[in-house]
């Protein structure tokens, strides 16, 4: 029995109808569907270039479907004015993939972005907040260095402090393993599920290691060549004898998805160098 | 031959195109303008990033600038017989035209390059997609802000640079050559028009600010998120600006001597 289709359809926070998108001629999404149901976290996973991360920006309507639809507790991300999306986007919160911190801000006052635009909370109250989020991440002792100064794994913690600042009912993770050392990767990987359960919320990440995600994800949607492939819980996708899922699970370099980019006959292509 | 009239039509098209954006993201900017305005702190935070951090280069290019009208009016108005007449050329020059001129190009090549990459940068390090998601309007938050800041710092930097260009023209004609500082001071106190020179001035400042920071901030904007888009939009910026303001300066030139 499929754990997502059995929960009320009601219980969805976010849910992907019918998706298709391209980007100019090329059609990077074809007819996708997928559910994220509250309080779970569900990773998408698929090589490079399957448009992943182009799915979590149509979630929060930086982009806009060709055909099908995006709901986000109900509502069509598309079909929203400017002032809605802006409302339902403040119960989003985006971890990007290299951070992208405000690097001319402090830690203090990047976690502090937020809060000081979208409340008029006094200094003291936001001094709190920010130091409580700062600690849910390790990095209350790091709050007056600047961006440049911080590794890899710290800047995307501290992004994570901030996309958590408001207390998101949605948290989008795009590859938050990339380019990371396996103790601080092991940190990102507590840290969301933490997170996800303290606050309630539902998560959804983007990734490609297999591993790390299978480890720790409640749903797994397998995206490629613009459609879900395979879907399950990662004990469900571990034991697939499907030929993608095989190759993907397993780091296979041959399979389903060719090692070489399509080119012509290498023995032709070979003897007509030597010819000319 | 029908390759090359595609290629010059496709040019063409798209130059129309980008025109086009550039006129609606201008719109839009002023039109979110109302939220950044009420917070000053974020406008007087840029005006120091472009105007006072740019006072050194307008101030020094002020000074030299100044001094060789100096040298060269002295020049050419001693063999007339009028060498007093010194001070009123150096200002008229200054405050018509090389003020606001010389500064819009200053600006562009100073704030103006330093706005682009920035932005471009933001841009490609997914600081202003971080924003939006953040339901917040990075044309209100990052681009307004420096707009204004841009608009107000132009015409004090080129009050700052006339200022400071009859003070070069007055050490070389009247300390170093030796006019009568009398002559010099009471002719130009009299031939300079406060209409139709300073207003004048002031207004061409105004619409070289607006000119000059606006094609920075579409430039920053509209740069594609690589090291290369960044480079060559930072590039686009001080041509763009620079034509644009020696255009812009022929036209208003134009209509105020009418």
């Amino acid at each position: 029995m499929n754990p997502v289709t059995s929960t009320p359809v009601n219980d969805n926070i976010v849910e992907i109808d019918n998706l298709s998108f391209s980007y100019g001629n090329r059609m990077l999404h074809k007819g996708i569907n997928m559910r994220f149901p509250r309080g779970k976290v569900v990773a998408i996973m698929g090589g490079s270039g399957s448009g992943k991360t182009t799915l979590l920006r149509l979630i929060g309507g930086q982009l806009k479907p060709s055909i099908g639809a995006v709901r986000v507790e109900g509502k069509v991300v598309h079909e929203q004015d400017d002032a809605a999306l802006y409302q339902l986007r403040r119960k989003m919160g985006m971890l990007f993939q290299f951070g992208a911190l405000f690097t001319d801000l402090s830690v203090f006052e990047n976690v502090a972005f937020p809060m000081r635009e979208h409340t008029d909370l006094p200094e003291s109250i936001i001094r709190d907040l920010v130091l409580l989020k700062l600690n849910a991440v390790g990095l209350r002792g790091a709050r007056d260095l600047m961006p440049s100064e911080l590794s890899g794994g710290m800047s995307r913690r501290v992004a994570l402090a901030r996309a958590v600042a408001l207390d998101p009912q949605i948290i989008m993770y795009d590859e938050p393993f990339a380019g990371l050392d396996p103790i601080s990767m092991g940190v990102i990987v507590n840290l969301i599920r933490r997170l996800n359960d303290a606050l309630g919320a539902t998560s959804i990440v983007v990734t490609h290691d297999v591993h790390e995600a299978f480890a720790f994800v409640d749903y797994v949607y397998f995206v490629s060549n613009g459609q879900v492939v395979a879907e399950g819980t990662p004990a469900e996708l571990r034991e697939s004898v499907m030929p993608f899922v095989h190759q993907f699970v397993h780091g296979e370099a041959d399979g389903p998805v060719p090692f070489h980019y399509p080119a012509p006959d290498y023995q032709k292509d070979m003897l007509r160098g030597a010819s000319a | 031959m029908l390759k090359t009239l595609e290629n010059i039509g496709h040019q063409v098209t798209d130059a129309i195109l980008r025109l086009g954006y550039a006129a609606r993201f201008f719109i839009y900017s002023l039109s979110v303008s109302g939220e950044s305005l009420r917070r000053l702190p974020l406008v007087i935070r840029e005006i120091y990033f472009t105007g006072v951090m740019s006072l050194i280069i307008i101030l020094v290019s002020a000074l030299f600038v100044g001094m060789v009208l100096g040298l060269q009016g002295y020049n050419t108005l001693q063999r007339y017989g009028s060498s007093e007449a010194v001070g009123v050329l150096v200002a008229l020059a200054l405050v018509r035209e090389l003020g606001p001129v010389v500064t819009a190009l200053l600006f562009a090549g100073r704030a103006g390059t330093a706005i682009t990459a920035e932005i471009g940068l933001m841009k490609a390090t997914e600081q202003l997609s971080a924003m939006e998601m953040m339901a917040i309007n990075p044309i209100a938050r990052v681009v307004a802000p420096r707009f204004w800041a841009g608009v107000i710092s132009m015409p004090i930097l080129a009050a700052l640079f006339s200022l400071v260009g009859v003070f070069g023209g007055y050490l070389v004609a009247v300390q170093l050559i030796g006019v009568d500082s009398g002559a010099f001071w009471s002719q130009m106190q009299s031939n300079v028009d406060f209409r139709d020179d300073i207003v004048n001035g002031v207004i061409k400042s105004v619409v070289f600010g607006v000119a000059c920071t606006s094609i920075a901030l579409f430039e920053g904007y509209d740069a594609p998120p690589t090291a290369e888009g960044v480079s060559r939009a930072t590039t686009r910026t001080v041509v763009n600006s620079s034509l644009t303001v020696l255009a812009l300066d022929f036209i208003l030139t134009a209509f105020m001597l009418h």
